[in-house]
């Protein structure tokens, strides 16, 4: 089995419902509806042996229309055949909800409570969807992009020292 | 292979002596004896406990001025020793590490991070841990040599030495503790 047999049988199986499929840095790329997500990982893990998830994290487009101002990209690996794909899901900023990942793979528990904490990514039947790393009183959800990376509250620092004044003035 | 001439003894408190006998007053007493047994509570989070490892193993050899024995329980140390980043999640339980010393107690904020937050300039670091509680000595350094480490415990030893018995009784110190939001009684 090659990556083209995957994406043949993928498309064969989700007609209509994944689409714009590249390759960036020798990485497959497909795009997925996101009502159709689960189902797509599922038939990945159980019929094409694609059993190990790498990575599942969130992406903050703060220049794009609602639909599509998050993504969700979720890596998984076959390691049998050691073939690699990229998944990307659009979500709307309104409506940030997805469907865990947990039933399918254990790992994805503490990656999605890092999305949500970091990003604010809501997961549909997750079994603890709460922080796990930022403090519980955070009120924000600190790597989108309107939310400013450094703390308020230092005084020390000097912006002709960080470039940040024409000519250093 | 010492010779007796090359040992430094600490200096007796000067004040009246002789043979047999000195007077000095008990501020001088009680001082002298802190200074010279200060257990140290190592809070390393980070790079600077490295350093302070060095500091404290036979080549620096923090022992030479009575800080022989870690002590891993904030009921039995007198020195807490903040080395590291302190994300602002680590920062309520350094206030309880800080809260369960017994009094007299004494802090050095080892490094820039916990100085004043460091090159972590962001949502999540504690801009210094001065912020949470009150600090005696700091010691800069990114991560501060074993010497500048020994220099800042010294610079310590100078203050509990030179500290009246008083003082943690003083309306100041209650002022100090109450602006920390920190509840003694």
């Amino acid at each position: 089995m090659d990556i083209q047999e995957v994406i043949d049988r993928l498309s064969q199986r989700f007609e209509g419902h994944i689409g714009n499929f590249e390759e960036s840095y020798g990485l497959t790329t497909i795009q997925v509806r996101r009502a159709y997500i689960f189902e797509v990982i599922k038939y990945l893990k159980e019929d094409l042996s694609f059993n190990f998830l790498t990575d599942l994290c969130a992406i903050h487009f703060p220049d794009h229309e609602d639909e599509m101002r998050f993504a969700m990209v979720y890596h998984i690996h076959n390691l049998f055949e050691n073939l690699r794909l990229r998944l990307r899901v659009f979500l709307p900023e309104s409506d940030l909800e997805i469907d865990t990942m947990t039933p399918l793979f254990a790992s994805a528990n503490w990656q999605e409570r890092e999305t949500y904490d970091f990003f604010g990514v809501k997961f549909k039947g997750h079994p603890n969807l709460v922080r796990i790393m930022n403090m519980d009183e955070m009120e924000v959800f600190p790597m989108r992009k309107e939310f400013p990376m450094e703390d308020g509250g230092r005084v020390d620092k000097d912006d002709r020292f960080f470039g940040r004044t024409i000519h250093n003035e | 292979m010492s010779t007796k001439d090359t040992i430094t003894l600490d200096g007796i408190p000067q004040q009246a002596q002789g043979q047999g006998y000195f007077l000095t007053s008990l501020d001088e007493l009680v001082g002298m004896g802190r200074k010279n047994s200060l257990w140290p509570l190592p809070f390393a989070t980070s790079c600077c406990g490295i350093e302070f490892m060095a500091t404290m193993a036979a080549h620096y050899d923090l022992a030479q001025f009575g800080s022989e024995r870690m002590s891993f329980s904030p009921r039995q140390a007198d020195m807490l020793l903040v080395m590291g980043t302190i994300a602002k999640k680590m920062g309520p339980i350094l206030r309880q590490v800080y809260t369960q010393m017994a009094e007299p107690k004494w802090v050095i904020a080892v490094g820039a991070c916990a100085t004043s937050g460091g090159i972590f300039d962001s949502y999540s670091v504690l801009q210094g841990i001065d912020k949470i509680l009150p600090v005696d000595v700091y010691v800069p350094g990114c991560p501060p040599r074993p010497e500048q480490i020994l220099e800042g415990i010294d610079k310590l030893r100078d203050l509990v030495h030179n500290e009246p018995l008083r003082r943690r009784n003083s309306p100041e110190y209650q002022q100090l503790l109450k602006s920390y939001g920190i509840d003694i009684k």
